[in-house]
């Protein structure tokens, strides 16, 4: 027979259980955070921000061209991505049609699980080969197809939370259906596209795959869209395995700058969501 | 003007369940109607197929006619938009726009209409407020968000909103059911007042409701109109022996 304190005891036993678990999520993070302090923050000063690479053999030097390249790279995913994104999201969301949306969703998490490189090897296909050389614009498309299903997927999720009666008063209004969409349901939803569009952006900062054979990386300032530029992951790569000690310091360093840079967009991300006035509850 | 709204016929459907059967009511222009039933037996169903708001949902339909200003409103030609210009409706729970202030909820209608003018907006938000008896409780926070005020001044605020773009309808759809006696109180002085300009429908669940604000009562019973007349007519010498049954409680 089960005594109350037998209960108690299973209770606290798997409350502790829980708990540990929820912390173990959080346990890899902070390990990697602070081991890259460790490692990454002797190697970083002003030179590491506005220098160039040095020759191999020279100390010295920085990655501030892989750091502009990063966020080259990042807007023109951004300005492909997003807009294609969002308005395929708004679509998903608000079709009448039953079977376009149907295997546009599928598709997307097809393409949501589709290995990095992958995807690289399809942006070689379609922009380096045609161009005949590696470009800023080919990681743009490579990074881009990478955001889409993420952008696409929760701007839809988003849009679909907006509640049917204020789409319901608009039209009551005498208000046209897209003018109810665009004015009443996306201002309610925005919140959560924009939190949406920030972790895609995150999440293709680090990608280093798919920029081996588009942006193929750059030791000089970025020289215009058509021509190979520098970034971030692709240069950690580079230096990581390079055999030399300051390479492998400013390896570190880089890495902590990334993961610095993601961190700042998820927590912009958090307070965007925070902050709106009737974000949806 | 000041024809009402005849119903002919009428009939809806949600995909294939038949929900309203060969409705025939005709609505007095300038007065209120009341719709009473138990659940589920097409009262809201009707009145959103009083301004096209029932063919929003997926798979529904309507066959019937309409008359309102001796147009029907489901001939071919006709805008949805500008019947739903001409018939506003207010709804059950209160939906103000979250994203917007007091005074954006109630130019909504007219600003997404197409009405720009600063000096016009501020004018016909201030008289929709006043004639929604909101004014004097809101004229201090109109930059304020609408959603931060209580449930019955949301519900005025809807009302406002409605009155905004000057309907010659009102639709009311259980607008009292989620407020509590005081502010049901205030809605429904509120009515009284508006159909001195408007023609007001209204659902409701509680008779009494129906029985204090109504010059005509109609009683809905799965999907057919059981019983239509004056309120007192109704209340106190019901035809049907349905409408007594239901009237005095004994089902429903």
């Amino acid at each position: 027979m089960t005594t109350t304190r037998w209960r108690q005891r299973v209770s606290s036993l798997m409350a502790i259980l829980t708990a540990a678990a929820a912390g173990s999520v959080i346990l890899p993070l902070v390990l990697i955070f602070g081991f890259l302090l460790w490692q990454g923050a002797a190697a970083i000063n002003v030179d590491f921000f506005t220098h160039l690479p040095k020759p191999v053999g020279e100390v010295g030097g920085g990655m501030a061209n892989a750091i502009i390249g990063t966020l080259i790279l990042l807007g023109l995913a951004s300005l492909l991505g997003l807009p294609i994104g969002i308005l395929g999201g708004v679509y998903l969301a608000e079709s009448r049609d039953r079977r376009l949306p149907w295997i546009v969703r599928f598709l997307a998490d097809v393409l949501n699980g589709v290995p990095s490189i992958v995807i690289g090897i399809f942006a070689y296909t379609l922009v380096v080969l045609p161009m005949r050389r590696f470009s800023a614009v080919a990681g743009g498309v490579a990074l881009a197809v990478i955001m889409l299903p993420i952008v696409v997927r929760t701007t839809e999720e988003m849009v679909r939370l907006v509640p049917a009666s204020l789409r319901e008063a608009g039209l009551a209004l005498g208000v046209p259906e897209w003018k109810v969409v665009l004015r009443v349901v996306l201002p309610t939803a925005r919140a959560g596209i924009v939190t949406g569009a920030m972790v895609a952006v995150a999440r293709v900062a680090g990608e280093t795959a798919p920029l081996l054979f588009t942006a193929f990386g750059n030791r000089f300032w970025h020289q215009g869209l058509d021509q190979p530029i520098a970034a971030l992951p692709l240069q950690i790569f580079a230096y990581a395995i390079a055999p030399y000690d300051d390479w492998h310091r400013q390896a570190w360093a880089g890495a902590l700058v990334l993961i610095v840079l993601v961190l700042a967009v998820s927590l912009m991300a958090r307070l965007v969501t925070r902050g709106r006035v009737g974000a949806v509850r | 003007m000041a024809d009402g709204i005849t119903v002919t016929k009428l009939n809806a459907w949600f995909g294939p369940s038949h929900v309203l059967h060969d409705i025939d009511l005709a609505v007095a222009p300038r007065a209120v109607t009341a719709i009473i039933g138990p659940s589920g037996c097409g009262k809201s169903t009707f009145i959103r197929c009083l301004n096209r708001m029932h063919e929003v949902v997926p798979g529904a339909r309507v066959v019937g006619t309409v008359l309102q200003e001796g147009q029907d409103i489901y001939s071919p030609g006709v805008d949805p938009v500008e019947v739903r210009r001409r018939i506003g409706m207010v709804f059950q729970k209160p939906n103000p726009f979250p994203t917007m202030t007091v005074f954006d909820n109630v130019a909504a209608g007219l600003r997404l209409g197409g009405v720009r003018d600063r000096g016009v907006l501020n004018e016909r938000v201030e008289r929709a407020l006043h004639a929604a008896a909101l004014w004097e409780e809101v004229k201090d926070r109109l930059g304020k968000p609408g959603a931060g005020l209580s449930g019955g001044q949301q519900q005025r605020l809807c009302i406002a909103r409605a009155l905004a773009v000057e309907p010659e309808v009102l639709l009311m759809d259980e607008p009292c059911s989620a407020l509590d006696p005081i502010a049901t109180a205030r809605i429904e002085e509120l009515i009284l007042e508006l159909k001195r300009d408007l023609t007001i429908v209204i659902v409701t669940h509680n008779m009494q409701q129906a029985a204090r604000v109504a010059d005509a009562t109609g009683f809905f019973l799965l999907g057919e109109l059981v019983e239509f007349g004056p309120t007192s007519q109704l209340f106190t010498k019901p035809v049907d022996k349905r409408t007594e049954d239901y009237i005095t409680g004994r089902f429903g």
